[in-house]
């Protein structure tokens, strides 16, 4: 199982409980803003710590309440692309894409530098501050230093949120290659639906009374196009 | 240039520099130190101890100078324990001149360094960490060089303090031509010299001059590092 939750989180005054299993794929943490979506994904990388309960990813125990265990975020092989990017500004595009690469131990870099940038198409931005950069960009840069880290899964939070229209269709083209291409188990927030319809395999819809799973409808291709490994990227009615 | 000034003069201005050059170093790791308790520390205490660290800023230098007489001095616990451990003297020599000079500096320092600390965008220590970086690494790759220009701008204020400083060093450290006249001490020295007024003038002019750079410098360092942050807002 690749994401295997069960956490009790205390937010200030609000009570988060989640509890999923869910398969391959991209999962979608789904649900209105204050269910604790954002939460739950840090527990999940390590930034913060839950009250109780257990956090295995792909078979790796991150968390367990009950053992006292609670690795720190540097040791658990996730690739974070955060909202707002977070890129180091004092960085160039480069220096911000080699950060984790270069931290990560060799066994773990299953990609290098100029696959990265080809494969997100930012070859051209390397010499770049982030502050020259616009918003779409940005965020491709920051898939771009998540998947140069090694990681063994992905986090993502609401990573089209800050992104115009015309933007978001070039990142989700990007994300799906991700899902699909690189077979990268992936949590994903998100409060918008049609981004979920589009992109989840499975949806863990989060409410005041625990966490709901139900399975995906990926709009955007049947289930044989995404068992097709190394295709090229799919020109849907969505994509512009 | 050098025809400008008396041998004694050149003197003075070396010396003022040696003491504020020495009195900022002894300062960073401590201001930095301290910084970093106040900005990021939660501990009881926490307001006292920031208290405590700007009572030089807002006391009489004359009665900062006179604790450092009472800790510091031949027969005060610190001071017998560095002549007796490491032959170092305080009193009437140039390093007491330093030591009063860091003191008053040392408010100044903390509090550039700990709003330099205060304006690094946590989140950003919290992306590193998820890219692999443990807390060392992390301060030293992300956080130390964001807030680098506030700590260079707390050495310049630093240093333009400790240049300025004359209460507690005449208090601690004396007069002494050569090991302790700094600057200031000179001036008031010249001042009761009937007929001296051209020294006055002149030892002024370079007070100025060494104050100016010194602001101009540290303005600088600010604004460049509030132009990189406003850079990145998102």
């Amino acid at each position: 199982m690749p994401f295997d939750v069960d956490i009790a989180l205390q937010r200030g005054s609000a009570h988060i409980a989640a509890r999923f299993r869910v398969g391959p794929g991209l999962t979608a943490l789904f649900g209105t803003s204050g269910a604790g979506k954002t939460s739950v994904l840090n527990a999940v990388a390590g930034l913060i710590r839950p009250q109780s309960g257990r956090i295995a990813v792909g078979g790796d125990i991150l968390y367990d309440g009950a053992a006292r265990l609670h690795l720190a975020p540097e040791k658990r092989a996730c690739g974070y692309v955060f909202q707002d990017s977070r890129l180091f500004p004092h960085k160039n595009v480069r220096d911000n894409l080699l950060f984790g690469w270069k931290l990560a131990p060799a066994a773990r870099r299953w990609m290098a530098l100029e696959e990265a940038s080809e494969f997100l198409g930012i070859a051209h931005l390397l010499k770049r501050m982030p502050r020259t950069l616009s918003g779409g960009e940005m965020q491709r840069v920051a898939i771009g230093r998540a998947l140069l880290s090694g990681p063994r899964f992905l986090l993502m939070d609401e990573p089209l949120s800050s992104l115009d229209e015309e933007r978001r269709g070039g990142v989700m083209q990007v994300i799906e290659r991700i899902r699909d291409e690189l077979a990268l188990p992936i949590l994903y927030v998100s409060h918008d639906r049609r981004e979920v319809d589009r992109l989840a395999d499975h949806v863990v819809t989060l409410g005041p009374d625990g966490a709901r799973v139900t399975p995906g409808i990926r709009t955007s291709d049947g289930p044989a196009a995404r068992r097709a490994a190394l295709r090229p990227v799919p020109s849907t009615p969505h994509s512009p | 240039m050098a025809g400008l000034l008396s041998p004694e003069e050149w003197q003075v201005v070396v010396l003022s520099l040696k003491v504020s050059g020495v009195a900022i170093l002894i300062d960073l790791p401590l201001a930095f130190a301290l910084a970093w308790l106040l900005a990021r520390g939660r501990f009881p205490g926490k307001v006292l101890l920031d208290a405590i660290v700007h009572l030089p800023l807002v006391l009489p230098p004359v009665v900062t100078g006179w604790m450092l007489l009472l800790a510091f001095g031949s027969n005060g616990p610190v001071g017998r324990f560095l002549l007796d451990t490491f032959g170092l003297g305080l009193i009437f020599r140039w390093t007491g001149a330093a030591l009063a000079a860091a003191i008053m500096a040392l408010p100044l320092m903390v509090r550039a360094i700990r709003l330099s600390l205060e304006e690094v965008d946590r989140r950003l220590e919290s992306a590193a960490r998820t890219l692999g970086a443990g807390p060392w690494r992390t301060f030293a790759s992300v956080t130390l060089p964001l807030a680098l220009p506030g700590v260079m701008a707390a050495l310049v204020l630093g240093f333009a303090r400790s240049i300025g400083e004359f209460g507690a060093t005449i208090t601690f450290a004396s007069n002494i031509p050569g090991e302790t006249r700094t600057l200031p001490l000179a001036i008031y020295t010249a001042l009761q010299i009937p007929g001296s007024e051209g020294d006055v003038a002149r030892l002024a002019i370079i007070s100025v001059l060494l104050s100016l750079a010194a602001l101009v410098i540290s303005e600088t360092l600010t604004r460049r590092s509030g132009q990189r942050k406003a850079g990145h807002a998102l």
